[in-house]
Formats: C-alpha cells, structure tokens, sequence
C-alpha cells in the first residue's frame, strides 16, 4: 500500500469542476510535483490533501489512514506557501517552534528543535531577527524550517519559489531537495515551472483542465509525452502539420517534403492530416546520417539563449526551431541562407490523427 | 524657495491658524478666572471638585469594559468575514455603519423599553428587567457605548486585518496545529496591536464624552456632568476641554510610541 492514496477525487465550486476524477498513489519518500498552467486544479488538489478544502468526493488515505475529513490542524502535515506565511509578530526562532509551543512540548525540547533547523537552513545567526528584516530566500528557508520542526509525516510546497528572483530560485530548490533527500519525508510540490518540476522530482503529475494529463518521471514526462498538451507545456515544441502518405510505412509529408516516423500512427488511413511533434534539440544542420529524414528551409532567424543558439528556419509555411550548444568557435549560417535540418524518425512523435 | 514650495507653506499655515487659533481662545479663555490676571483657578476648581473624579472614573470603567466587549464582538466577526464570507463584507460595513443613521436617543429609548421589564417565552423568564439595579443598568450602559463605537472599532480592525494575508496565515498556523482559539490569541490579535490601540483610543473618546446614554439611563458618567458645568460655571468647562485634549493628545503619543517599528505593519505578514 502506498503512502499517500487519492482516490477518485473530485473539487467543485458552485457549477465549476476544479478537480476531475484524481487517482494518485505516492510512495513514502517520494518527491513527487504537480505541474500545470494556472487554474488546472493542482493547487486545489494539495489543498484538499492540507485539508483546506473539501473534497466534493472521493478519497484520502495517508499512511493506512482516512484523512479525508479530518481538520488541518490534525493532520500532521506540513506545509510551505509561496507567500512564506511567516507571522510577522514572532522573531525567526518562534515562528520555527509554533508548532511545537502549540503541540505542548517542554521549551527545552522546542530550543533543541529550532537549533536544529536553523542549523538545518544554515540560517543559525538569525533566529532572533522577525521576518521583515530577512530577505525573501531567507523567509522561505524559515517558512520551510517551520514546516518540518513539527517532524511532518507529509511535507507540502505550493510554488514556494515563485516570489523570488531566477538565482536565489535555483539555489534554494537544490536545497530543498537536499532536505527532502536527507531527512527522507515524502513531499508534494506545486508548480507551474516545467523546470523546477523535471529537475526536484522523482515523478511528474501533469495537470490541465481539472484532469491529470500524464504521471512519469522527469524522464518519461519530457522524451515520451503520451498527449499533445504535455508535449507542449513541457520543455519547447515544434508541432508540424503533416499529412499521412503511406500510414504501413510511416511515409509522411511535411510542406511538400517528405519523411519517416517510426512512431506509431494509431488508427491513421492514407491522406489524413496528423500533428508531428519535434523537440528543437534533437535536430541538427546541415549534417544528415544515413536513414535520417531531412526537410530544406531558409534561415529565419537566430537567438542566442546563453549556452544555447535556436536557429529558427522556414520551410514553406511552417517555422522550425533548433537548438544547439553554444561554442565560441560555432559556425553558425547566416540569416537567409538555404540550410537543410536532419533528424531520425525515431524523433517524430505523433500527437494526434485528425 | 520655489513657488509650489511657498504655496504649500500658506496652506499649511491656514490650517494650523484654523486648527490652533480656537485651541488658544479656549486655552486663553480657560487661564482668566480671576479680573485681571492669568491663573490656572479654573483648572484647579474643576480637578479638585469630587464630582469630577467620580464620574471621569465612572465613564472610565466603562470605557475600559466597552472596550473589552467590542474587542471581543468585532475582532472574531472581522476576522471571520475576511476569512470566509467576504461577499458579507458590505451588508456587514452597513451593519456597522447603522448608529450614524440611528440617533442615541432612538438607541436609549428602545434599550430602556426593551429591558425594562423581564423578557419571557411562554410564562418563562429569559432575562430579568435590566434597569433596576445599577449594576445591571452599566450592563445596557456598555452595550449600547459598544453599538455606539462600532464603526469606529470595526473600521480600525478591518482596516487592521487588511494589512496582512489573513488566510494564508491562519492555514500555516493550521498546517502546525493550531485551533481557533490560539490562532486568533497568538497570531492575528497581535498583528492587530496598532489597529486595536486606535480602536480602543477613540471608543474612549466616544464613551468620556457620551451624553445621551448615560443621562437617560441615569448613570453617574463624565458627559453629563461636562454638560452639567456648561450650564452652571463659566471657565471650567474650558479647562476641562484642554484637559481632554491633552489627555487624547498624550494617548494618541503612546500609540505612536508603541506602534514604532511594529514588524506586522511593516511587514503586512505578506
């Protein structure tokens, strides 16, 4: 038996379904991110595994235990919000032992505790500074803190990382997974970051409209996305409208080019328009192997991204984005220039058959 | 010194010509008791007169009870409205506005015919008649003095709790096991210090200087004996007006002093 089991769970509000039929089996341990745009229903969700929503049914059960009606504040779980939630009357060090002070433990006990997390954050100088004097990486570390000096059974992240800026962000997520991975405690964090997600997670819950879209790991989410939306919302795309030549061979036809997929067609007939889907790092210019599809087009445009280079290029009418590394002895063609761009077959994934 | 600069100057001095100048008349007018030369006469007739200790320190225990009764009505229902029904929030504000529109004399007469006689439901009694002793009568007293302060203390903790997130702070209490009771004592009561300090100075302002109630329910308070002076001497009611001003002006100083790098309203718990 798992962990943490949601079983069928469904959220309305009023007439509007937040959540829609939500299975989820999570491991002890587990580190597990609940990706989607906003409004899909993952914040809804771990809110109703926090216990600060209902859910309309279904259920929860954590650690052989129904906890689908049980109060918040009984449920042992901790949690961390994107607004930090310190209480801004209370220096660092009694924000970490509130819960600690409220469960009745001996003040000794709640000393020894909050030096061990302020140890934890490596924060131990600032314990007693109040919220406002420290920076918002800081807070997030104390709000984290906090949430585990009650030694939580289950840790909850709803976007922890959103309110600060893109360095302090990277920083402080490889110590939040360092945490978890340290101390073991099975956590649920809610982004809308693809990054953030694939590089925390141990598995990926990708959610649009209510409905969970695909659960896999970083790995499976990103190489093999089982619907259209997911392999949109993670990482880029370029999605090719093609047309079904030969649907026994894979033969397909791109703005009047023709390729392979060694991708299954599904129910595809001969003459059927389809949706390929191409990752722009697994093209390359200007070098084609042996069995590999080629499509010839026009060098649009260049954007350097740091340690990549995306080299956009128009066919006929689609527009094609490549990545490639960054070098300072690149060759890079120039804009205007005939280019062709290769890849396998193994590379066009098909999303759907219309 | 730019125009704009100079055009701001004269407002600032017209408004503190309009402000002070009636301030030094009563000031001026409180020091000439005696034909002829300055004195504080009228001062020290009206702070040594026994009634004005009895009822200043009547008005003032029923201050500190109104106070008390109001923190207690207004903070949890505040609380409960921004938490979950805010859609209430204006019928809740209209509510709290209602003794702008109702006159104290509406208030008293209808508290007094109320409570007068016991209230009963089918031949039991509910609540015995309220105005036959004094201590019951202080009861109504502060009932009605907290009915009175309601848009004042409502608007100051409502404005109070709108200074920090309310809801995300009550569920990360939740999240560590708090209950209401500590969430409320442990976490928004304090970040309200400063809102309730200003709630609590003018609810007394209102209570020491309410007529109405306490001459209708014929309690011995500081207004109608303020308005008793009025009619019989001539410089004491001047003496005592810069008293409360004082007196106002020293409490609203605490609250400065007190809300002085308060971390909740710096911060706003955000």
């Amino acid at each position: 038996m798992a962990f943490l089991e949601l079983t069928h769970i469904n959220k309305t509000f009023n007439q509007t379904t937040a959540v829609h039929d939500f299975n989820l089996a999570i491991e002890g341990g587990e580190f597990v991110s609940f990706l989607g745009p906003s409004g899909c229903g993952k914040t809804t969700t771990l809110r109703m595994v926090a216990g600060f929503e209902q859910p309309t049914s279904g259920r929860i059960v954590m650690d052989g235990v129904e906890i689908t009606n049980t109060a918040p504040n009984q449920r042992n779980i901790g949690m961390v919000f994107q607004s930090y939630a310190l209480f801004p009357n209370m220096k660092v060090a009694d924000n970490i032992g509130f819960g600690l002070m409220v469960a009745g433990k001996p003040s000794s006990e709640i000393k020894k505790r909050v030096a061990e997390m302020l140890s934890l954050i490596k924060l131990e100088q600032l314990g007693d500074r109040y919220p406002f004097q420290l920076s918002g990486g800081q807070q997030q570390r104390v709000a984290l803190a906090r949430a585990l000096a009650i030694r939580p059974q289950l840790l909850l992240l709803d976007e922890p990382l959103s309110a600060l800026d893109a360095k302090i962000r990277v920083s402080l997520r490889n110590e939040i997974r360092a945490i978890q991975r340290q101390l073991g405690i099975t956590t649920i964090y809610v982004t809308h970051d693809q990054e953030e997600a694939l590089s925390l997670s141990d598995r990926v819950v990708v959610m649009n409209h209510s409905l969970i879209e695909q659960v896999g790991t970083p790995f499976e989410i990103y190489n093999f996305p089982k619907t259209a939306f997911v392999a949109s919302f993670v990482g880029t795309l370029n999605s090719l409208p093609a047309e079904v030549l030969d649907a026994a061979t894979g033969l397909l036809r791109v703005d009047g080019q023709e390729i392979h997929t060694t991708q299954p067609l599904k129910a595809a007939k001969n003459g059927d328009k389809i949706t390929l889907a191409l990752r722009p790092e697994l093209f390359r210019l200007n070098r084609t192997a042996v069995g590999e599809n080629q499509l010839s087009g026009r060098v649009e445009n260049i954007l350097f991204l740091g340690a990549i280079v995306r080299i956009q290029v128009r066919l006929r009418e689609t527009l094609l984005a490549m990545d490639t590394f960054n070098n300072p002895h690149l060759a890079l063609p120039s804009l205007g220039e005939e280019v062709t761009v290769s890849f396998s077959p193994e590379a066009c994934l098909v999303l759907d058959t219309k | 010194m730019k125009r704009s600069s100079l055009w701001g100057w004269l407002w600032v001095l017209l408004g503190a010509v309009y402000f002070l100048l009636p301030l030094y008349g009563t000031f001026d007018f409180s020091l000439r008791a005696q034909r002829g030369k300055l004195s504080f006469t009228a001062y020290q007739s009206a702070l040594t007169d026994p009634e004005f200790l009895r009822t200043f320190a009547f008005s003032f225990r029923m201050a500190v009870f109104t106070i008390i009764l109001s923190i207690l009505l207004i903070v949890p229902t505040a609380y409960w409205v921004h938490l979950r029904l805010r859609r209430l929030r204006p019928v809740v504000e209209f509510i709290t506005l209602l003794p702008f529109v109702v006159p104290g004399i509406i208030l008293v007469f209808g508290t007094i015919k109320l409570y007068s006689k016991p209230i009963t439901l089918f031949g039991f009694t509910l609540l015995p008649a309220l105005t036959n002793t004094h201590a019951t009568t202080d009861i109504l007293l502060v009932a009605g003095y907290s009915v009175l302060a309601l848009p004042y203390m409502y608007r100051a903790v409502d404005t109070g709790l709108r200074t920090i997130d309310v809801r995300t702070l009550t569920e990360a209490a939740q999240s560590l096991g708090a209950g209401w009771g500590t969430i409320l004592w442990r976490i928004i009561l304090p970040n309200l210090r400063t809102a309730l300090l200003s709630g609590a100075l003018i609810t007394f302002a209102t209570v020491i200087g309410e007529l109405t109630l306490a001459t209708f329910l014929a309690r011995p308070a500081f207004g109608p004996y303020l308005a008793l002076l009025g009619n019989h001497k001539t410089y004491e009611p001047s003496a005592l007006a810069i008293i409360s001003f004082v007196i106002t002006w020293a409490a609203m100083g605490v609250i400065q002093y007190i809300s002085r790098g308060n971390p909740s309203q710096i911060a706003g718990g955000r």
